[in-house]
This record gives structure tokens, sequence and C-alpha cells, in this order.
């Protein structure tokens, strides 16, 4: 694996100037300084800038172990970090985490799930449920009760859990989502079709989306921004300049299959 | 006749305190139970009870509310499995069975021979009016400072990172409800005695995880299963003039076995 190329640098430095513009647009949402973050003397990330503006799709892609999830949660502020970390102010993040940590049978519906974070009795429910694409009219009020409402959390299927989820994270009118993609469990038919609820998300409520996602044809679909991670930055940028072979082969140390694979659909 | 009377009625007065510390804390262990399944705390939860016995002891040498020795012992108790856990990293099972051992090797040997079974099985016979009102006290307490946590709480068990993410301070969280379990493992030793503690706040849980698909329904009937386990059980060994320890515990298994019939195909 490799951690640092020679254009490692590069890439740094077009991060700063591109945060460098952004912020003089004055659209930065977020500005991530030098970050680094440490478990028992280990480095999971080290030396991490990057910016992001408002109603920007930024993917973070990188190999398996390359402080993905580590650095979404440094974001969220749940982990301890060196380096700065500034949102702007007041500004509202709704987290899709990648898995629960919930038994099957945990007895817990749906709307009892989101109820745990509605603020309005229940009321600001069913908004969202339609913006993930879940139908709420009166023709479909029986299936809405009970094959999503009133249905466990643990008996859904991967993608109907992942719509749910994005639901819950846009109770409260979040304007960033961070997006963590699951590495298995949602089949291709499902996965497509929370891409295309992602962007029309992003279009419609003007949401800005962070992703952390393993399918390239996604990133080159969907990202504006996207970011090389493994434990550094190896690079940052707009997808087509630099998920090209080399790029990708400084990510995943000479896997240059991504790439053909991309080309062949 | 006289006499009879009168004997007959005494027993009708200590058996309406039995029933009402009854109803209270087997409402208030079945509540608490349900939560402490939620987080697969049930082997937690009956070993932690165990840490009671020396505190049971030392109350008894010092001529304390046996209450207040079980409560004390389980706070140091959670105390310092919180801090070695912090410092080490051991889980928090395997530390409980380390102090689970250890307190029931203290408390046997401090432990007054005659007094002994009394704190391993409990012994409810002899309850007071002080007893009784401190268990009612202390279970409304329970349940309302749970009822204020429960969402969140909820939300830290599916996942401490999505709780974080919405503000909710987990660890502090866990903390309150750790107290809650000692509140409430130590009003229920009177009833059950340390060793059959366990079973008043796994059993009804599981047995209503059995028949519930939503968590209102879960909570609702793991403590009313609470409540008819140890009322029934107390009804029970005073008719038959059993300890009433192990008869809440077989009316709760029995009620399990009952469950069982409408548990789901998998």
């Amino acid at each position: 694996m490799l951690c640092k190329q020679p254009n490692h640098m590069i890439w740094l430095f077009a991060g700063k100037i591109s945060s460098i513009i952004s912020a003089m647009k004055n659209d930065v949402v977020l500005e991530v300084e030098k970050l680094s973050v440490s478990f028992n003397e280990n480095k999971v990330l080290e030396n991490i800038s990057f910016s992001l503006k408002m109603g920007e799709v930024l993917a973070i892609v990188g190999p398996n172990g390359a402080g993905k999830s580590v650095l979404f949660r440094a974001l969220l502020g749940l982990i301890p970090h060196t380096g700065s970390i500034s949102w702007t102010a007041d500004i509202k993040i709704g987290y899709v985490p990648q898995k629960l940590g919930l038994e099957r049978e945990m007895p817990l519906t749906v709307r009892e799930f989101l109820s745990l974070k509605s603020s309005k009795n229940g009321q600001d429910i069913l908004p969202v449920l339609e913006s993930v694409g879940i139908n709420i009219g009166p023709k479909n009020e029986h299936h809405l009760e009970h094959h999503i409402l009133n249905r466990r959390l643990g008996f859904l299927s991967g993608g109907e859990l992942q719509r749910i989820l994005i639901a819950w994270a846009l109770l409260g009118n979040p304007d960033v989502l961070l997006f963590d993609e699951p590495t298995a469990g949602i089949d291709i038919g499902g996965e497509g079709t929370i891409y295309n609820l992602l962007h029309k998300l992003q279009t419609s409520s003007k949401l800005t989306i962070l992703l952390i996602s393993h399918d390239l044809n996604i990133v080159y679909k969907y990202a504006d921004t996207v970011i090389c991670l493994n434990k550094s930055l190896v690079c940052f940028g707009e997808p087509h300049e630099v998920l090209d072979p080399k790029g990708l082969s400084d990510l995943y140390g000479g896997e240059s299959k991504f790439y053909q694979h991309i080309h062949d659909h | 006749m006289a006499a009879n009377l009168n004997s007959i009625s005494i027993f009708m007065t200590i058996n309406w305190l039995q029933i009402i510390t009854g109803i209270f804390v087997g409402i208030a262990s079945g509540y608490l139970g349900s939560f402490m399944i939620l987080r697969r705390m049930a082997l937690v939860g009956d070993a932690l009870s165990h840490v009671a016995l020396p505190g049971i002891a030392l109350a008894l040498l010092f001529n304390l509310n046996p209450f207040l020795g079980a409560f004390g012992t389980l706070f140091l108790g959670i105390i310092s499995i919180w801090l070695i856990e912090n410092k080490t990293e051991l889980s928090t099972e395997s530390l409980v069975g380390l102090f689970f051992t250890v307190s029931l090797a203290i408390g046997i040997l401090i432990t007054p021979d005659e007094e002994l079974l009394e704190a391993l099985f409990g012994d409810i016979s002899q309850i007071t009016l002080l007893d009784t009102t401190l268990a009612i006290v202390l279970s409304l307490m329970v349940i309302l400072v749970m009822k204020l946590i429960s969402k969140k709480f909820i939300l830290g068990t599916i996942s401490e990172d999505l709780a974080k993410s919405t503000g909710v301070n987990v660890g502090k969280i866990n903390f309150v409800f750790l107290m809650l379990v000692a509140v409430i493992v130590a009003l229920g030793i009177k009833a059950v005695g340390t060793l059959l503690m366990g079973a008043l706040v796994i059993i009804p849980a599981i047995a209503s995880k059995n028949i519930t698909r939503n968590m209102n329904s879960y909570i609702f009937s793991s403590a009313l299963f609470g409540l008819v386990s140890l009322v029934g059980g107390i009804l029970i060994s005073n008719y038959f003039s059993f300890a009433p320890g192990p008869i809440v515990v077989l009316v709760s298994a029995f009620i399990f076995l009952l469950s069982l019939i409408f548990v789901e195909k998998k």
C-alpha cells in the first residue's frame, strides 16, 4: 500500500488553493486543516486538509482501512483529533452511518426509530419519508403503515434500511449530509436508487453531501469533488482529473482494474 | 377466637405491605430489565446483583438498613468496573465476572450464618412500613428517570455514533442507567435475594421480547410480567409457606414458557 506518493504534496497544494478560492467565495461550509487522528499511538489519519463548499457533493474513496469512516467520525466530533475542523456556525449535520449495532429481533419499529429524533411529536416523519421516495398518499396508507412504519428496523432489507437511515438524517432539516456507504448488503438495483435519491436531495433540498463510497462509478457520476484517502490525503480534486490510472494506482496500490471497470460501462 | 382474628389481621397487614412492595418493585424491575436486555446486559445484571452481598453483610453487622448496604457496594462495584474498564482493555462482562465472584466470596465470609440464607434468597416476610415506603419512592424514581433518558438510551444502544451525532452524552446516560440498575437490584434483593435478583430483571424482559414487536408494548409487558411474577410469587409462597424468592423466579419462568407459544417462527 502506498501512503505517500511524490504527487501527494501537489494534491495537497491543489487542495489548499481550492480551499482558499472557495473561502474567498465565502460559501465554504467546512474547512479541515492538518487533521490527524491516532488510536493508541497508531496514526489512522495524518495531516488531512480540505474544504467543502455549500451544495457540493464530495466523495471520499480509498482502500479498506484507509480511515474513511474515521474521518467521518472526526468530522462529527465523535473522536479526539489534532488539527482543526471548522464547520460554518449553526450548521446542521445529518449523519447516515454505515450500519447499526442492532440485533434483528430488537422490538423497535421504523416509526419508533424515527420518533427517537423527531421533535414535533412525529409530525415531521411523513415529510422525510416522502423525501426519501416512500409514497405517503392516502392510497398508500396500508403499505405505509404495515410495511414501513410498523415494521421492525431489523427486518428491513439493506436498501430499505439505508432509505430509513437517510430519512432519519433528514429529520430536523440538515444543511449537510454525511453518508457512509455500506460495503455490503445493498443489491445493485437498490444502490442505484439510493444514489439517485441522494442526487435528487442535493438538487431539491440544496443539501451539501459528503459521501464515503466504494463504487467509483458512483463517484464519477455524482461527485463534484473527490478525496482519495489512505491514511493521508492522496488526492483531492474533480473525479475525472484525479481518478486517472495513475491516481488510482497511487491509491489502491496498482489495482488499476477499477479504472478499466469504469470504462467498460 | 379473638386471638385467632388478631393473628389473621396481623397476617393481612404484613401481606399487604408485601403485595404493595411487590407491585412497585415488580413493575420497576420489569421496566428497567427491558432496557438491560436491549443492551444485552442480561448476565451483567445477574452477576452485578451478587456484588450487593457484602454490602448486606456489612449493613447487618452495623445494624443499618440492608438496602443501604446493598446499594453502597453496588455503587462502589459499578464505579470500580467503570474505572478499570477505562484503564484496561478488559470487557465489562469479564470485569463483572471478577467482581461477582470476589463479592460472593467476601459476602459469604462476613455474612452471619443465620442471615446468609435470607441475603442469598431474600425474605420479604419481615418487611416494615419503612421498607415499603422506600420501595415505592425508589421504584417510582427509577421509572421516572428511566422514562426521561429512554429515548437517548435506546438510540445509544442502536448506534453510539448516531446518538453522539445528535448531541447525546452517551457516557452520562450509561452512568445514570447503571445507577438505576444498582437501585433496582438493591430493592429487589429484599424480595428475592442476591442470587435470584437477576431473574427478576431478565426473565420478564425476555418473555416480553418473545411476544412483542414494538418498543412500547415490549417495555409495557416486561413491566407487567415483572409485576405478575413478583406479586404472584409472593402470594403463592405465602399460601404454601415457601420462601418467596424461588417461587417468584418460577412464576416468571412459567410466564416465559407461555411466551414461547407466541414466539414467531424464524
